[in-house]
């Protein structure tokens, strides 16, 4: 990892003064892409490449004859956005040797469909060849672009279109995927989680991943108001409830070193009850029914092993 | 004239493919194996491993991954090759749209196989059938020395900025990929005459951002598939031209159509790949008997050169159109549908019959391709086509 300087306020976030990120968008009120995509923006330096596999942030941002983004930005499909970055990046390496022309940043913008399910191969092939790049996972836990059908990152229990409240199943009857450990497999030196609630320490976690020569990945939870059924005003509050019950762990590994991140830290004691969380989502109303606290059970099992796991990794607890 | 440096060398069809790619100094290799083709990638990352052509190699996860890496190496500026076949191509099939669409000039070489089940390793032309309707251009090699000197005119093609389309360069599977032959191939550095490296019109520069792949709705696709429909139109002057070219360059001569006997012909032969030299033999041996017969075949498939062929074709009596393939449910093989398309409103035009042969590498002998010019002849002389559809070689 090269040298870097990490940020401690909002304050030292560099001003959006470039219109990398242009405004007039259609993503969503209340969705959780644009604060992701701007940060990554201001804190990964320029020269840099945007690579997006189709899905919100995709179709959103690129309706011709516009487009958003101020930087060059490819999409191919679907599920190739890491095979395509692979190539943009040794094309790039390539250049460097031949001519002596500057490499610039690669970055993949990816949701949980494009990253967790149909473009999982290609994500683990390039991890595996080694591709310097940010992999960025936007995880706003189903198909939403398509209308909330569920993913393999979509949790226990939740209500998508493709996983419907049913009398019999109530929700998504399996657990989700653990993506980092996942990455951390392919032996890659960054990997990281990261939520909207917490803009330095995913700045940070950007510089980070920046800085590394190879692939690093970062999984941003992205809170979704249309797929999740919420007050598009609530975005931020329910990402930091998702930190604050446990849900979702903010945490780290370097060079295959698990370390929590301090706003998980704060709460690892006492976490704050799952059904604050809950109930503040149309897509888990039905848990907290007395006929389904099963299938609740079953959710809260799955939180409690990835703890389990997390703290055995990283030696707490 | 200036003499071009050459010596003559031995290689088979797939090591030929790769010889090419690397006196063509290709920037970035992105390739998964297949057989027949897998022969072209291991020499190929040999080249890099061994430090003789200064690329990077990719050596991704799928044809799939392959194909999208391709796409993001051409549109960074690059000059890409890989290489696929049958399954492989099939996995690619969504980004085989995707890289004309973007006007990547990526060149692949295709060696020729049968698509599964059953499973088969040897040649059809499923798979360049497959990728008729995309968008890339296809050229038709018969033998090594072609598929080496149609995988650098390909290059200078796709890489034409009145073209900007990616480029395929078939050879059939075993037949050419692993057939060993005597080369005629350019010194290293006589190459950049013919093929100088790539200039790009766009590339990927963050000094001038631009939005590669963004989304067209009903307001704007149909004006953007309208441009690519021109541009491959359009390509057909330049294929020309850079076949000229690397005629006078090379001594050796390229034109989109092959043909023999043409000039008399009652009846023909049309045909893609090797099956066209066994088709001239053959030719050659019924004309010492006075028989009026030719053969066409295809260097240039697509675009598919329907004003030169209907030229060729419009005064012979009957047509036997070779399809190594089969087209399930539809009115006939792929070539003979194209064929009978470009043929049909003009009024003067040969009857036609299609022949299905040499499915998954079964021989394409010479006794059966004398005998579809006999029944060509027979049909002419009756005026009329008896049997539209013919499987040669076949035990049925």
């Amino acid at each position: 990892m090269s040298e870097i300087k990490l940020l401690k306020t909002i304050k030292e976030l560099p001003p959006d003064d470039k219109y990398e990120f242009a405004p007039g968008h259609r993503l969503c009120a209340g969705c959780a892409i644009p604060i992701l995509v701007k940060i990554t923006l201001k804190v990964i330096p320029d020269p840099k490449v945007i690579v997006n596999a189709t899905g919100c942030l995709e179709v959103a941002t690129t309706i011709y004859p516009y487009t958003s983004w101020n930087v060059p930005w490819v999409h191919n499909a679907f599920e190739n956005a890491a095979a395509t970055a692979s190539g943009i990046e040794a094309a790039f390496k390539i250049f460097e040797k031949k001519y002596g022309k500057k490499k610039p940043h690669i970055i993949v913008f990816a949701g949980d469909g494009g990253t967790f399910d149909i473009g999982i191969q290609a994500l683990s092939g390039a991890l595996e060849r080694g591709h310097d790049f940010v992999y960025i996972c936007y995880d706003n836990n189903a198909y939403m672009n398509t209308g909330i059908q569920r993913s393999s990152a979509t949790p226990r229990g939740a209500r998508t279109t493709t996983s419907p409240a049913g009398e019999v199943i109530p929700g998504k009857p399996e657990r989700s995927k653990d993506l980092i450990a996942i990455a951390v497999a392919h032996g890659i030196e960054y990997a990281a989680t990261a939520n909207p609630a917490y803009p330095i320490d995913l700045a940070n976690k950007l510089i980070k991943a920046d800085a590394v020569e190879g692939p690093a990945v970062i999984h941003y939870f992205s809170p979704c108001p249309t797929g999740w059924y919420f007050d598009p005003s609530l975005s931020i509050k329910i990402a930091k409830l998702a930190v604050e019950t446990g849900v979702w762990p903010l945490y780290e590994v370097e060079n295959g070193k698990y370390k929590i991140n301090s706003p998980s830290l704060k709460y690892l004691k006492s976490p704050k009850p799952l059904e604050e969380y809950l109930k503040l989502q149309g897509r888990f109303k039905h848990l907290l029914k007395p006929e389904n606290k099963w299938m609740l059970d079953l959710y809260k099992q799955d939180i409690e092993y990835q703890w389990t796991l997390l703290k055995r990794l990283t030696g707490i607890g | 004239m200036k003499v071009v440096k050459m010596k003559r060398i031995g290689l088979t069809g797939d090591s030929a493919v790769a010889f090419a790619a690397k006196q063509a100094n290709v920037d970035v290799i992105s390739a998964y194996p297949i057989t027949p083709q897998t022969i072209i990638v291991e020499v190929l990352s040999e080249f890099v491993h061994n430090g003789e052509l200064d690329a990077a190699f990719i050596p991704v996860e799928s044809e799939h991954s392959a194909l999208s890496a391709a796409v993001g190496a051409s549109l960074a500026g690059a000059r890409v090759f890989t290489a696929t076949a049958s399954q492989g191509l099939a996995l690619m099939y969504e980004i085989l749209y995707i890289a004309a669409s973007l006007r990547a000039p990526i060149v692949m070489a295709l060696g020729n196989r049968a698509f599964s089940a059953p499973i088969n390793i040897h040649c059809s032309h499923d798979d360049a059938y497959a990728a008729r309707d995309t968008g890339w251009i296809q050229l038709f090699s018969e033998n090594p020395q072609e598929a080496y000197d149609l995988t650098l005119q390909a290059f200078k093609i796709a890489e034409d900025k009145r073209v900007l389309l990616p480029t395929i360069v078939n050879l059939d599977g075993f037949i050419v990929t692993h057939c060993f032959e005597g080369l005629d191939v350019f010194e290293d550095d006589e190459v950049p005459n013919f093929l100088p490296p790539r200039e790009p019109v766009y590339q990927i520069d963050p000094d001038n951002p631009i939005t590669y792949g963004p989304l067209a709705f009903f307001d704007y696709y149909m004006e953007i598939k309208r441009q690519q429909a021109e541009a491959i139109k359009n390509s057909y002057p330049v294929i020309k031209e850079v076949l000229n070219e690397f005629s006078k360059f090379s001594g050796r001569t390229y034109t989109p159509i092959k043909t023999y006997g043409m000039e008399d012909a009652e009846v023909a032969i049309v045909v893609l790949g090797s099956t066209a030299g066994t088709a001239r033999y053959v030719a050659k041996e019924l004309r010492k008997e006075g028989k009026k017969v030719g053969v066409v075949s295809l260097v240039v498939y697509r675009p598919f050169p329907v004003d030169e062929l209907v030229d060729i074709l419009k005064s012979v009596k009957v047509a036997a159109v070779l399809d190594r393939s089969y087209s399930f449910g539809s009115p006939g093989g792929q070539l003979y549908m194209d064929i009978s398309a470009a043929l049909y409103n003009e009024s003067e035009r040969p009857l036609l019959f299609n022949v299905i042969y040499g499915l998954g590498g079964r021989d394409m002998t010479i006794s059966n391709l004398k005998s579809i010019f006999e029944k060509a002849l027979e049909y002419a002389e009756k005026g009329k086509i008896e049997k539209k559809e013919l499987w040669v070689g076949v035990r049925e």
